[in-house]
């Protein structure tokens, strides 16, 4: 009686994560991965085949977006990971208990604004008639107004601020558990700055970055606002390729294979990355 | 010569003073131990040792040099900590290796010394197992195994049984003893616990408010206390409270509450008039017929068995006052009226404690 009772909570609390994640997820998944392996050849005529994932990688231009939105993911990510290390070392080590809530807070406020306004928050800044070319030149710091946006920098900047808390807070939860006697007893057997943050800081904090990496990576590689806005027609990201096709080619099929191999490679990724540095997924999810 | 020495050690935290006019010889190769109540400043005492306090005043000597300007990791003073602070990251093998590496010692030599270090604390080839595949006792070996692998000129432990289970803690602090005598280091332990430390230790040094109130053996803390928080922290006792009335040579006679009049030895410098405590050990205490003023009737409240450290509470007026009563051989049973006496020697009379010997 009491184990069918268990059993019925049990499902129905486990019914919406499995109706989100089969109808909302895997679904669609399925369906891009159906129609980008379809070719159409006439009015409601399709052959099935690779010739789109084909068409992908003997296109130069193709390729090429796909690895520099790689790139500057990563570069993004590994700038995300050295700013976001301090912050976070500062909330969970350094901060006392009343002010590691407020600090947390700030962390989490540019996330009540929209990405839209976030991104023509920085146009606001950096554009050529905007609020920091003109105090130069209203300083005389420099003759005429120059145009900062519109270039790698910038989507560079802009992806690091959206996607920053997405590092600090798993590297606040990581670093919280960390007993401050074991730097402590790094110091005392022998260890100078350098090594217990090598040897102890970095190691225990492990599962923490690499969640924090694989989240930022995923996020950035995925993100079409902020590259769009503040990089413009130059930004050459990958997921303004896949809008290409889906909305100004009208051709699904297409947008469908860059979709799918936007997942694949990202994935490849994360999978690089986590052998390389010899995690796996399973110890950065279920934290011991 | 001492492995380490503190002169006049002060620490001042703001207004408040954690640690005050500390002085401490250790001799080499001894087991030394400091006894106090928590928030007693031993804490205190044994970071500014580590360096990882700075002392507002006083001078930490180890083996004859000054080492406040070292710091803590330039100091051969390795330290056990209350949890242990094992790296949960690491295997026991390169826990153990972890200072041999800051020292930049070959490679070659590393493994064989931590090999060694194992069969020393009785784990050997543990190298590869994970820190969370030990149990309590084995984790404890190995933290002191990670700190005697460096030959610390003196090896400091925080409470390191505080974790333990009874029968664990009970086990590991005859270890702990065979491990100091095995190693021949100059061990400093911290401890709240007064069995530990009277076991354990060659000298104690009782802590209070952080000052020292007594050093000296084991033995001598226990039969010849110095002070009334000595009487009262350092093993069991009955406090009897009352007013001193006339001295003679160093026996006194003191009024109690009850108006009962009891004989025992001043051990300060309490003199007639001062309100005073009485500290009367289990063990000196007897059923039966004692001299006049080394008695007190009662009625037995309860029986307490414990194997050979049985007791029975006797009460007298307001006061319950603990027997020694080993194996229960008395054969007294509840509610009796009995006589507790005593030899006047063995009945200490200090000035009464300023916190009423609360127990913190």
């Amino acid at each position: 009686m009491s184990r069918d009772a268990g059993r019925l909570s049990l499902i129905l609390l486990f019914t919406p994560f499995a109706l989100w994640i089969a109808l909302l997820i895997i679904l669609p998944q399925l369906g891009i991965g159906y129609v980008s392996i379809r070719e159409k050849v006439g009015i409601n005529q399709y052959e099935y085949g690779f010739k789109n994932y084909v068409d992908f990688i003997t296109e130069p231009v193709y390729r090429n977006t796909l690895l520099r939105t790689a790139w500057m993911s990563i570069l993004v990510t590994a700038l995300a990971l050295i700013i976001g290390f301090p912050i976070a070392w500062y909330i969970a080590k350094i901060a006392r208990e009343r002010s590691r809530a407020a600090l947390f807070l700030m962390c989490l406020i540019p996330l009540w604004v929209s990405d839209l306004v976030r991104a023509y928050g920085w146009i606001v800044l950096l554009r050529e008639t905007g609020v920091i070319s003109m105090t130069l030149v209203k300083w005389g710091i420099i003759s005429q107004p120059i145009e900062m946006l519109y270039n790698d920098m910038t989507v560079i900047i802009g992806l690091v601020y959206t996607v920053i808390l997405f590092m600090i807070v798993p590297l606040v939860s990581t670093l919280q558990g960390m007993d401050d006697a074991l730097l402590e007893a790094g110091y005392n057997l022998g260890g100078s700055r350098v090594t217990v943050f090598r040897r102890i800081i970095v190691p225990y904090a492990m599962p923490g970055i690499v969640a924090g990496c694989i989240i930022t990576f995923m996020l950035t590689a995925g993100s079409y606002l902020t590259p769009i806005l503040l990089g413009g027609k130059n930004s050459s990201w990958f997921t303004e390729q896949i809008y290409n096709q889906f909305i100004t080619r009208y051709n699904w099929e297409s947008g469908s294979a860059f979709g799918v191999s936007l997942l694949v490679f990202t994935s490849f990724v994360v999978w690089a990355g986590l052998r390389l540095t010899g995690q796996s997924l399973a110890t950065t999810v279920a934290k011991e | 010569m001492h492995d380490l020495s503190c002169t006049d050690l002060t620490k001042r935290f703001g207004t408040f003073t954690a640690v005050s006019d500390v002085s401490l010889d250790i001799p080499s190769g001894s087991f030394f131990s400091i006894l106090g109540p928590s928030g007693c400043g031993k804490t205190t005492l044994m970071r500014m040792i580590a360096g990882f306090e700075n002392p507002s005043a006083g001078d930490i000597r180890i083996k004859g040099e000054s080492v406040l300007a070292l710091p803590p990791n330039k100091r051969n003073v390795k330290m056990v900590f209350q949890h242990l602070a094992l790296f949960p990251m690491m295997t026991v093998g390169e826990n153990i290796a972890y200072g041999l590496r800051c020292r930049k010692e070959p490679k070659h030599e590393i493994g064989p010394k931590v090999a060694r270090v194992l069969e020393r604390v009785g784990l050997p080839g543990n190298e590869d197992k994970k820190i969370d595949q030990l149990s309590g006792g084995q984790k404890q070996r190995i933290a002191i195994a990670r700190c005697m692998v460096l030959e610390p000129d003196v090896l400091l432990l925080d409470e390191p049984l505080g974790a333990l289970d009874l029968k664990l803690r009970e086990h590991m602090k005859i270890e702990l003893k065979q491990l100091q005598h095995q190693f021949e280091t100059t061990f400093l332990y911290i401890t709240h616990d007064q069995s530990e430390a009277l076991v354990m230790s060659d000298n104690v040094a009782v802590m209070n408010a952080g000052r020292f109130e007594q050093i000296g053996a084991p033995k001598d803390l226990y039969d010849a206390p110095a002070s009334g928080f000595v009487a009262g922290f350092v093993g069991d006792a009955t406090v009897l409270e009352g007013k001193l009335g006339e001295v003679r040579g160093s026996q006194g006679r003191v009024v109690l509450e009850g108006g009962q009049e009891v004989v025992g030895s001043v051990s300060d410098s309490s003199t007639t008039g001062d309100t005073v405590e009485v500290f009367l050990r289990p063990e000196a205490l007897r059923l039966g017929d004692g001299e006049p003023g080394c008695r007190l009737g009662g009625t037995v409240d309860s029986l307490l068995f414990n194997g050979a450290s049985s007791r029975i509470l006797v009460r007298t007026g307001r006061h319950l006052i603990e027997v020694a009563d080993p194996e229960q051989r008395s054969g007294v049973s509840e509610g009796s009226t009995v006589n507790v006496c005593w030899s006047a020697d063995r009945a200490r009379i200090f000035a009464r404690r300023p916190d009423g010997g609360a127990i913190v």
